[in-house]
């Protein structure tokens, strides 16, 4: 408190609120109270098409009627198994070409630059022009697969067997980089003594890897999982403008369900009662995966 | 202390395998992107060859066919018409069809511009006042403060998309620029104060405490002594920002139309105009890509920090 009177001007305090008073003001304002304002229509039969219709309290009834439908647990389930693929073979390729820069050869700053570009795209736009790609009369990925392995004419986004990988191959290509970024810096914060002491040991490369390498990666990689799986939870963008959620509902997953419901069938409370459920379940999932994280971090 | 580190340094040929395989990778993840700015180069016809041509003679069709609307005729009104005045207009007419006027692609371009300027600007100036309170004071609740601002990122778009729609119907600011810049400033708000309180934690302190003793009041010693030396993470701030507004498109195809609609949504309707139109796909998504991918060059130091909010960096 002392401090403070010996400089002129507002105090600490007052500049402190100053700062951060508007930040929390606008999130307040455009992220809660939107927010509270769709907990409390899960409650109500609100249709937000038909104007000057009072909305009427129904209690649980969106909820137990979201709950009970067979075709939410269908969307959760082609989201889970989305987020599954997308998520394995992320890590796998992810961890793959991390340690394969960390051998640090020439080039290897532009080349981790290259590769990185994917992600950086609109997620809308690449849909739309892997669209083209995958077009089964005139497509390159369709053409490049023909090319190695005759499989004749094949439809990526009209097949409901195909259109799930369709999306699963289109997420892995822009998202690879990700893990790959935070798996390099990962495999750089492993201080070298630990190798030097392995080699001291006898060690072999292998027991290397999986004693000093894995060990120091893994939270890293974990924290890239999370971020990945909190996005490809919320996915919606890419999926859209690459497949709309079809053939039928074949890759619909619960955001464009979701989308459906609110802006397509203004169902307002049910959708907003569909919403709070995939927030809980994003918060919830998220909340145990850090607890499990930090375990792990802390062995 | 050389030959300790000569068996820990990969070998010469494991370099050079890693670096084929790491090429080849390369490669062929670029094959998408360039083969969407190929196709922008390339006209109609030979856009939808099989097998795909690499090799083409280069069209500016695509280009031309983006920025203008056109509308089919007959042979005998084309022939009724003056000599074509410039070459696009003839390249336009050599596909039996008349030039009737530009197209959204501009205007929806310009809006993506406006918009991701606007609330970068805005996201980063307030997120740099919170950044350095966080910083630099004691503020009650610190942790659950900086973790409700993260947690505001986890919302999925859809699930506030209706709260808000209602919402800005009834404040008048449903379909306009400054109702998107507004909505995109808060989404970055949590990146914008995440990524500036680490620049700000790596700011020795004494720097300011040195010019306050020099008679600089608290907030002139934030605008003159903090802020330019945070320079440096205010613009890979501000890219990143920047970024994510061109990018977004769950709340711009539901909460614009008309008037403030960005080019993410507007690009894949350029489809439906044109038929099979892919080389003003291509042209579209070349031109919108581009400012992205050089950003992303120039930001590659700072890509690490940028993607998870901070909490990597090298």
């Amino acid at each position: 408190m002392s401090v403070k009177k010996k400089f002129k001007g507002l105090s600490d305090k007052a500049v402190g609120w100053l700062f951060i008073g508007p930040t929390v003001l606008l999130l307040l304002a455009i992220n809660i109270y939107p927010l509270v304002y769709a907990i409390k229509m899960s409650f109500t039969n609100f249709y937000a098409n038909k104007i000057g219709r009072e909305p009427q309290f129904v209690g649980l009834k969106n909820y137990i009627k979201v709950l009970n439908k067979e075709a939410i647990w269908e969307k959760m389930q082609v989201t889970a198994s989305f987020m599954f693929w997308t998520l394995l073979l992320q890590a796998i390729i992810g961890l793959g070409l991390a340690l394969l820069l960390n051998r640090k050869f020439k080039g290897n700053e532009l080349l981790t630059t290259l590769i990185v570009l994917p992600m950086m795209l609109s997620p809308a736009v690449v849909g739309v022009f892997w669209t083209y790609l995958y077009n089964p009369q005139v497509g390159l990925f369709n053409y490049v697969v023909n090319f190695f392995y005759d499989l004749g004419s094949f439809d990526m986004i009209g097949s409901s067997t195909l259109a799930p990988w369709a999306i699963v191959i289109v997420d892995t290509w822009m998202w690879t980089p990700f893990t790959m970024l935070i798996c390099l810096a990962g495999l750089r914060s492993v201080p070298n003594y630990l190798y030097e002491a392995a080699e001291v040991d006898r060690a072999s490369k292998w027991q290397q890897f999986i004693y000093i390498t894995l060990p120091s990666v893994l939270p890293f990689l974990l924290l890239a999982l999370l971020f990945r799986g909190i996005e490809n939870f919320k996915m919606f963008d890419m999926v859209v403008e690459l497949t709309s959620g079809g053939p039928g509902s074949a890759t619909e997953l619960a955001s464009i369900n979701l989308k459906r419901e609110a802006f397509e069938k203004w169902k307002t409370g049910y959708s907003s009662a569909f919403a709070v459920i995939l927030f809980v379940t994003i918060f919830g999932f998220g909340n145990v995966y850090v607890k499990v994280m930090n375990k792990i971090k802390e062995r | 202390m050389d030959t300790s580190r000569s068996y820990l340094e990969p070998s010469s040929f494991s370099k050079k395998m890693a670096a084929a395989i790491i090429i080849v990778y390369a490669v062929i993840t670029l094959i998408p992107i360039s083969w969407m700015v190929m196709t922008s180069f390339k006209n109609v016809d030979s856009a939808i060859s099989y097998p795909p041509e690499v090799l083409f003679e280069p069209s500016l069709e695509g280009y031309v066919n983006l920025f203008t609307n056109r509308s089919r005729q007959s042979q005998e009104y084309l022939d009724s018409l003056p000599p074509p005045k410039n070459w696009y207009e003839e390249l336009v007419r050599s596909r039996e069809m008349v030039i009737t006027g530009p197209s959204k692609f501009l205007g929806r371009y310009s809006n993506s511009m406006i918009i991701g300027f606007g609330s970068t600007f805005a996201s980063v100036f307030l997120g740099a006042l919170a950044a350095y309170a966080f910083s630099r004071f004691r503020v009650p609740l610190k942790d659950d403060l900086l973790f409700f601002i993260l947690s505001t990122r986890m919302f999925p778009p859809i699930a506030v998309a209706v709260p808000i729609f209602i919402m800005y119907r009834k404040l008048g600011l449903g379909d306009t620029h400054l109702g998107m810049i507004i909505l995109y400033t808060v989404v970055n708000l949590s990146l914008a104060v995440w990524l500036l309180k680490g620049f700000m934690d790596e700011i020795p302190k004494e720097y300011e405490e040195a010019a306050m003793i020099d008679g600089y009041s608290r907030l002139q010693a934030f605008f003159k002594v903090v802020l330019p030396q945070a320079m440096t993470g205010i613009a890979a701030t501000a890219i990143f920002c920047m970024i994510f507004s061109w990018n977004e498109y769950a709340f711009a195809v539901l909460l614009t139309q008309f008037n403030a609609q960005t080019a993410p949504p507007f690009i894949p309707t350029i489809i439906g105009e044109g038929g099979l139109d892919w080389p003003a796909i291509g042209a579209g998504t070349t031109l919108f890509l581009l400012p992205v991918m050089i950003f992303t060059i120039i930001l590659r130091k700072h890509l690490l920090r940028g993607i998870t909010f901070g909490a990597v960096r090298k």
